[in-house]
């Protein structure tokens, strides 16, 4: 690298530094992100279950597994499932639509963490109910989120 | 292009619970990042994952920057009849992707 072009870098570095940090999300602004898709509506705890490593040495890929007790049934089941961080650049990770024919209410996929952080899974139920499960992480390598 | 691994039972009994994942490459670039030169890399995600069975959604997954680089799913579905699973990923940049693969049921 030359010496003009390690200037740039670590004057970017720097000048975004702060920018970085503000992109950001936060426990509010995960809140706000829950409170917009359950509106006025209760959300309980219990029936999710988060099976996420309580350790994590690579946050850039993290197996998930949600899985929520419901009978699965016509009448009972589980139409969506959302998860949330909260402090990722953004609230959201993914939402699932599930509908009785999946038998199981089981979902597994692989996210990213960019910190230490508790991930929240929201499940809406055929009946208009919200519940709510949750998983804690320690994050050794965040995910890449801020540079290369 | 990208590739799909995907994994079904070839066969099932009627009302057997079997599991279905999906694995498919791509970078999911979250937006977020930089190059050494300070620039930012535009975001390139897949945004949307359908699985339908015989044409009719059996489960579909929207995707944030936080899902991880090769998306991977795995989901439940009741066996009831002989047919196709249809697979679709949509995303930034016009990405499409479609798979088909057949199961039969007993």
């Amino acid at each position: 690298m030359k010496r003009r072009e390690f200037l740039v870098v670590s004057g970017l570095g720097t000048a975004f530094g702060f920018a970085s940090r503000a992109a950001r999300a936060t426990p509010a602004e995960e809140k706000e992100a829950i409170l917009r898709l359950t509106g006025a509506a209760m959300v309980k705890q219990g029936r999710v279950t988060l099976d996420l490593p309580p350790l994590v040495e690579n946050g850039n890929s993290v197996p998930l597994t949600v899985s929520v007790d419901s009978p699965m049934t016509a009448a009972d089941h589980v139409k969506a499932i959302h998860v949330f961080v909260e402090k990722n650049p953004q609230p959201f990770v993914a939402a699932f639509h599930l509908g009785p024919r999946a038998g199981r209410a089981v979902v597994s996929t692989r996210i990213r963490l960019a910190d230490t952080q508790t991930v929240v899974a929201i499940c809406e139920m055929s009946d208009g109910s919200f519940w709510s499960g949750s998983a804690d992480s320690v994050v050794t390598l965040a995910a890449c989120t801020e540079s290369e | 292009m990208a590739t799909a691994l995907i994994h079904v039972p070839a066969s099932a009994k009627r009302g057997e619970i079997i599991q279905i994942k999906a694995l498919i490459s791509h970078v999911m670039e979250p937006g977020y990042r930089r190059t050494s030169l300070g620039a930012v890399i535009p975001r390139d995600i897949l945004r949307r994952f359908v699985c339908t069975y015989n044409g009719e959604e059996i489960f579909r997954a929207e995707m944030y920057p936080a899902i991880a680089a090769n998306p991977y799913f795995a989901f439940n579905t009741i066996a009831s009849d002989s047919g196709t699973f249809e697979f679709t990923w949509s995303g930034d940049n016009g990405f499409s992707k479609r798979e088909t693969v057949a199961i039969k049921v007993e």
